[in-house]
């Protein structure tokens, strides 16, 4: 990957009820890992950016339901990366309904 | 020995009775610590025995629990977690100091969340930290920490973290008693998960906490040392809770009516908006009592700002159904440091309630202030404790009009929200005609002790401080035909309404709304499906009443 590429961008809507963290939190950054491009997270669309990989950065950013969420990558798959993380959040993180969502 | 009550929040509910097991804090040991290359590598070593460990178990635990460890061997292989402990490290600190504060710190961030369940996520937190402080000093101290647990224990602590709860063999039955914790944390989730009743918030020392106890963690009531009358009545409420609560959950999202077809709303109680985090206000006709005293439990008075954040949230919850929002009810068994009378012959007696509010204006009108921004978001309502002539209803809605009025003159978005009085003074409940409140809510737990002259907090006299008393019914009835005569909604909010054996006989005297701990939600709609007014009207005639 190369820092002179254009980064792709993308946003989507945290649905889930608890927010982004713990369960979410680890599906999202394990997904983001299986990626080799660089992908990040922010609240707002100019940053700060954090890093996507990291389940302890991703806590800190405490985002709740109803945030919206923007990604960035850079890299071969920087494209693959972005729309899968999108997809993730567009579909709740497939957490079911009910206090089973939050159980982590 | 005499018996002991605390109170604390239900956090996975059922009832349990047996000996208490405090569970010892992790002894503070300090290991001897060398160069940094070698605490580097002790700390890496532990963390991954750590991970291994948690891996083991996450290995033969089910899917919630295996979630929930599983979050937290991401956390542990995540760089950026041991990263400042390693910069400390190299610095010369000693690898479990560097550990400890780098985990500390992160635990500070998460409990300076403003979502509960953020929160409630510390306590992974310092799960983590405790596992892996372990591995580092190992050996004594690990033993120390590993206390063994006989089955069916109750366990107390200040908070358990997730892995030890789950170390523990539920299968015989127990419960967990804890003095802080929250009813959103990963281990109240299992215990629920488990049918493990929890308590939460006790706020008192674990190690205190000794003997035979009963645990309803239904109501969230602890009882140590148990007289005769109490275990009976214990284990009543137990067999009614074992029978009913298979059946109350399937149904706990319908509206509440009777055999014979009369509708009740069901409110819940609330004493902060934390409760609301696992609830939806489908399983609720709205929220009946928020006791707003738990905002002035900190440091120093909640200012303005404070009070209407969380005033909005629980409206915002609610989505237009009624939230009655009680102002400040301290005094009496509530003290609040600075603010109530000390020194009081008889608290109960004494300035609590309204005669607080008005007694000190500056602070009620914050709480005025705060109250009417919020009323813009919602179905919000305004209700006084204590409320004993109607002078103090009109000083209260005085005090509110102006606070209404200077709010708007100042340019800040404000609704004048409905005022209602709580009817807990026998006084009040005699005369009710004079009171000209939009809403009425019957607090039968200081009603009945203040009609049947037996104090909520004696022991003693608890067989007499009973809400079926006649007397007692007899003014619920008096209230309750004044409410209908004049069409204003008259609620109860006090134990009563939750308690499936007294329900029959509120509905009977011409309740037709309950609010109860949203622990007891599914039992009290279970209860009122099971009786038939019809019927019980014509038992009564036949008594000739």
């Amino acid at each position: 990957m190369t820092v002179t590429e254009t980064p792709v961008i993308a946003s989507a809507l945290l649905t889930n009820e608890v927010g982004l963290h713990a369960r979410p939190a680890v599906k999202l950054t394990q997904l983001a890992k299986s990626f080799a491009a660089t992908v990040e997270l922010a609240l707002e669309p100019d940053g700060p950016w954090v890093d996507a990989k990291s389940p302890v950065r991703i806590m800190r950013v405490k985002a709740a339901k109803g945030t919206l969420l923007h990604f960035r990558a850079s890299g071969s798959d920087a494209d693959a990366a972005v729309g899968a993380l999108v997809d993730l959040v567009a579909r709740g993180f497939d957490e079911d309904a009910g206090e089973g969502a939050d159980h982590a | 020995m005499p018996e002991v009550r605390h109170r604390g929040r239900p956090a996975a509910p059922g009832f349990a009775a047996g000996p208490v097991i405090a569970l010892a804090t992790a002894m503070v040991v300090r290991r001897a610590g060398g160069d940094p290359a070698a605490e580097a590598a002790a700390l890496r070593a532990a963390m991954s025995t750590a991970a291994a460990e948690l891996a083991a178990l996450a290995a033969g635990a089910a899917d919630d629990a295996a979630g929930i460890l599983g979050f937290q061997i991401a956390l542990l292989e995540d760089d950026a977690l041991s990263a400042p402990a390693f910069a400390a490290i190299a610095n010369g600190a000693p690898a479990d100091v560097a550990w400890r504060d780098a985990l500390d710190e992160e635990i500070a961030g998460y409990r300076s969340a403003e979502d509960e369940t953020f929160r409630a996520r510390a306590a992974d937190l310092c799960d983590l930290r405790e596992r892996v402080l372990t591995q580092l000093i190992g050996g004594t101290a690990g033993a120390a920490v590993a206390t063994p647990i006989a089955l069916g224990s109750i366990v107390a602590a200040g908070d358990l973290p997730p892995s030890r709860f789950l170390a523990i063999d539920w299968r015989a039955g127990g419960a967990v008693l804890l003095s802080e914790g929250s009813r959103n944390s990963h281990v109240a989730m299992l215990a629920r998960a488990r049918g493990v009743p929890m308590i939460v918030g006790l706020g008192i020392d674990p190690c205190r906490l000794a003997g035979e106890a009963l645990v309803d963690a239904t109501g969230g009531e602890l009882v140590l040392d148990p007289a005769p009358a109490t275990r009976a009545a214990f284990e009543a409420r137990r067999r009614s809770h074992e029978i009913g609560a298979a059946a109350a959950a399937s149904r706990a999202g319908e509206p509440a009516v009777t055999a014979d077809g009369v509708a009740v709303a069901v409110q819940i109680n609330v004493a902060g908006p934390d409760e609301l985090a696992s609830l939806s206000p489908a399983i609720c006709d709205g929220i009946g009592l928020v006791r707003t005293e738990f905002l002035f439990a900190g440091e120093g008075l909640p200012d303005e700002e404070t009070q209407y954040r969380v005033y909005r949230r629980l409206t915002e919850w609610a989505s237009g159904k009624p939230v009655t929002i009680r102002t400040l009810d301290a005094g009496g068994d509530k003290p609040i440091a600075g603010l109530t009378a000390v020194g009081e012959s008889n608290p109960f007696l004494g300035v609590r309630g309204i005669r607080l509010s008005l007694a000190r204006p500056e602070i009620f009108a914050v709480q005025l202030r705060a109250l009417a921004r919020a009323a813009c978001h919602g179905a919000l309502r305004i209700m006084l404790p204590m409320v004993t002539v109607p002078e103090e209803l009109e000083a209260a809605r005085a005090l509110l009009d102006t606070t209404v009025a200077a709010l708007k003159a100042a340019g800040v978005p404000a609704t004048r929200p409905p005022i209602g009085i709580m009817v807990e003074v026998p006084a009040a409940a005699l005369a009710i005609e004079r009171f000209d409140a939009a809403f009425f809510s019957i607090g039968s737990n200081d009603l009945t002790q203040y009609v049947t002259a037996a104090g909520r907090d004696i022991a003693a006299v608890a067989d007499l401080a009973n809400p079926l008393n006649p007397a007692v019914l007899r003014l619920i009835r008096m209230v309750a035909e004044h409410g209908r005569a004049c069409g204003r909604e008259v609620s109860l909010c006090g134990d009563a309404g939750g308690d499936p054996e007294a329900v029959g006989a509120l509905l009977a005297a011409g309740l037709r709304s309950l609010s109860v701990a949203p622990a007891a939600l599914a039992a009290t709609k279970a209860a009122i499906g099971q009786i038939d007014l019809g019927r019980r009207a014509g038992s009564a005639a036949g008594k000739g009443r």
